[in-house]
């Protein structure tokens, strides 16, 4: 196997990321942290964060149509979701939730459900993405041999 | 903690609802080479901790946590445990980062936090461990500081710190102090062993400080009080700055459900003034310490000399309570206690006084507590409660009580009797004694007729807030209380009848409001009821005096003129300690 091609691949697929602005800093800082004593670190993390996102997003879906203009609620819901998104670097979602707390402040019902729709969505991206980046990893050569992440 | 390689092994408990970033601080401190502990409730981390006693150094906690607001961990944590805490948050307005300082935070950091943000945590140790030193070598113990000493051998920078940046340690004990009452203010900081104020301890600790008398109060002396091997000094410092906080909190909310409750309990008229009274006591202890000198001075056999006693309330008796306030206190109580001797009404041979209503409550209280100096009826003796035990409750220091009259034994409300022994023995004197003089004797008389007096001190503080009650509750068993469970029982279920005033309640509940309830009805309560066993309840009884002294009594030489019923509490031997002091 070229493992050198695919490590390629993968860094050529995490530079992309990093440039359509899904990812930013704090990911590497992910990756810093992976070592010998953690050498699956990065995707643990993100595994962690995907279902725990997952856990959030129901939740606001939940709020969202139980409390009808509870902006208050929706708003610490969201506040929660922007911290986890933060934890790993996860950018665009990260600004969606921001959006959607922007649409709380002004008691705009709309704007929060249509922020919502958008964070959904890059979640969903993100996820994707991710996930197939760790799987080139894992092909990638012998420290990707973790096992394969739930996402 | 390796002592020898500071920071490394530094003792980290993380707490963060989001298990994403627990994970990811977990393993930048396992970098730092720290020691990390991880949890996901407020909750929980508390329990560690207590649990875990000295077993960290440092606590790292997220500002939003849903099952408990990240500032009250903070608050907890500063006041049980005394250990340095960083708060996270993604939210950085200067706004919460500065709620975060004033609730003790040693810093706040950001979310993303970085690595070089975590590197720098061991300073809030090392600058804890500093005021230690400082603290030891102000003790001019050598031995200690060296220890300190080497445990930051490991540093390179270890003469740099060694140096001290005075600057900079000036400028963080500052936002220390800012926050928490900071320990340094007075040099009190020193803590080397990390203690954790479980419940025993604290109540130990409250024991003491009522015991000692909260304006008297010092480290030392409340270390020798607890008697705890292994407590230090500087821990008790520490914790006796974020007790005093702690109090001042509950004080304001107490004195709010009390006015509250008394207004609607108070039928009387002059209820609600009471109360009022009362809490403004509180605001001004050592008013009302000093209102009581006054008082003592003043006692009369006439309800009638009472004028003249109020008015010469206005002069400075030498109560060893805070001097600032002296003058104040005496001016005001003159007032005072001519408003709350109108309010008392009926119970009390007051009426006859002239209320200036001019008179600030607190004040009033004071003087009501003069009038029994004077030999005023069973009024003034609730009128001091009223006051005192809401202020002594809180601080568990009684010596808001009029120093002659009530001292502290008498604990605020429920011994209405023994305060008007007391005060009345000084009063007669007709000097301006030094009160703290007879206090330790009227303290000891008291003492040793009737552990409920103390008992009653200790409800009345239970009495005035609930959390309050909790410690003090303590207080109340240990102060002398011994042997009156029954007392403290009631008390503590009298706590959550703060705001109904009950005359005929159980006597182990001498709240404020309790004592506002006095005026209005006062049954004939023989003070004899007073006897150590029912403290609380001769306390009520007292609160629930008819115009019929209770007092009389105590001791027909006193209260000649005094409309006294004839049973008055056993108090045979206060009156033998009470001449004795005089």
């Amino acid at each position: 196997m070229d493992y050198s091609n695919l490590r390629r691949q993968a860094a050529s697929m995490k530079k992309s990321l990093f440039d359509q602005g899904y990812l930013d800093e704090q990911f590497c800082q992910v990756e810093d942290l992976q070592d010998e004593a953690s050498p699956n670190f990065v995707e643990e993390v993100v595994t962690l964060f995907f279902k725990d996102s997952g856990r959030l997003m129901s939740n606001i879906e939940q709020a969202l149509e139980k409390y009808p203009r509870d902006f208050n609620r929706w708003d610490t819901y969201m506040q929660q979701l922007k911290g986890s998104c933060s934890s790993i670097g996860a950018s665009r979602m990260k600004n969606e939730c921001m959006s959607f707390r922007d649409s709380c402040g002004q008691g705009n019902v709309e704007g929060c459900m249509r922020s919502f729709q958008k964070v959904k969505r890059e979640h969903a991206v993100l996820r994707q993405k991710l996930e197939s980046y760790f799987q080139l990893l894992r092909q990638a050569g012998p420290a990707g041999a973790a096992t394969r992440p739930v996402m | 903690m390796d002592a020898t390689a500071f920071p490394y092994g530094l003792r980290v408990l993380v707490v963060d609802d989001d298990p994403t970033w627990l994970k990811i601080l977990e393993k930048m401190l396992r970098k730092c080479s720290y020691e990390v502990t991880t949890c996901g409730l407020a909750r929980v981390a508390l329990d560690i901790l207590r649990e875990r006693k000295n077993k960290f150094d440092i606590v790292i906690s997220d500002v939003n946590m849903p099952d408990m607001d990240g500032f009250k961990l903070l608050e907890h944590i500063g006041l049980e445990m005394d250990l340095p805490v960083i708060m996270m948050s993604i939210d950085g307005e200067t706004s919460r980062v500065m709620k975060g300082v004033q609730h003790g935070a040693c810093d706040y950091l950001l979310k993303p936090v970085r690595m070089k943000e975590l590197r720098n945590i061991w300073q809030h140790v090392y600058r804890k461990k500093m005021h230690e030193v400082k603290e030891i070598e102000g003790n001019d113990s050598c031995d200690d500081l060296q220890i300190l000493r080497n445990s930051f051998e490991g540093l390179d920078e270890k003469s740099l710190f060694m140096r001290s940046d005075s600057d900079t340690m000036r400028k963080r004990k500052d936002v220390d102090k800012d926050h928490a009452d900071q320990e340094s203010s007075d040099g009190n900081t020193v803590k080397k062993a990390r203690v954790v104020w479980s419940v025993d301890l604290h109540q130990k600790f409250v024991n003491a400080v009522n015991q000692i008398g909260f304006d008297k109060v010092g480290p030392k002396k409340i270390l020798d009080l607890m008697n705890v091997p292994g407590l230090t000094r500087e821990n008790v410092a520490s914790h006796l700055q974020k007790y005093r906080l702690y109090l001042s909190r509950l004080q304001k909310q107490n004195e709010e459900r009390i006015l509250g409750a008394a207004r609607q309990d108070f039928s009387h008229k002059g209820t609600s003034e009471n109360l009022n009274l009362r809490s403004s006591f509180q605001e001004q202890p050592s008013n009302i310490a000093n209102g009581y000198p006054h008082a003592s001075q003043n006692i009369q056999t006439q309800a009638n000399m009472l004028d003249s006693q109020l008015e010469d309330t206005k002069s400075t008796v030498p109560l060893p309570v805070p001097d600032k306030k002296r003058t104040l206190a005496s001016d005001a109580a003159d007032s005072q206690n001519v408003t709350s001797a109108s309010s008392l009404g009926g119970v009390l041979s007051f009426k006859s006084m002239p209320v200036n209503q001019d008179r600030k409550p607190s004040e009033t209280m004071i003087l009501e507590c003069q009038a029994w100096t004077g030999g005023i009826p069973s009024k003034q003796f609730m009128q001091y409660p009223k006051h005192n035990h809401k202020r002594c409750d809180l601080l568990g220091d009684y010596s808001c009580l009029p120093k002659p009259d009530l001292e502290h034994p008498v604990g605020p409300s429920n011994l209405y009797a023994p305060p008007p022994l007391i005060s009345m023995s000084c009063g007669m004197e007709g000097d301006a004694r030094d009160f703290s003089d007879v206090k330790p004797a009227i303290m000891d008389c008291i003492k040793s007729l009737s552990p409920a007096l103390t008992c009653t001190v200790d409800s009345v503080s239970v009495q005035l807030s609930d959390s309050v009650v909790t410690s003090i509750d303590g207080d109340l068993k240990s102060s002398g209380v011994d042997g009156l469970p029954s007392i403290k029982d009631c008390c503590l279920d009298q706590t959550n009848s703060q705001g109904s005033l009950r005359p005929s309640q159980e006597p182990s509940i001498i709240g404020s409001t309790e004592l506002a309830s006095l005026p209005e009805d006062l049954p004939s309560y023989p003070l004899h009821g007073v006897s150590l066993e029912n403290i609380g309840l001769s306390s009520i009884d007292l609160l629930n005096y008819s115009d019929a002294m209770i007092l009389s009594g105590l001791q027909s030489n006193w209260y000649d003129d005094l409309e006294f019923s004839s049973e008055m509490m056993d108090y045979p031997s206060i009156d033998e300690c009470l001449f004795a002091s005089s």
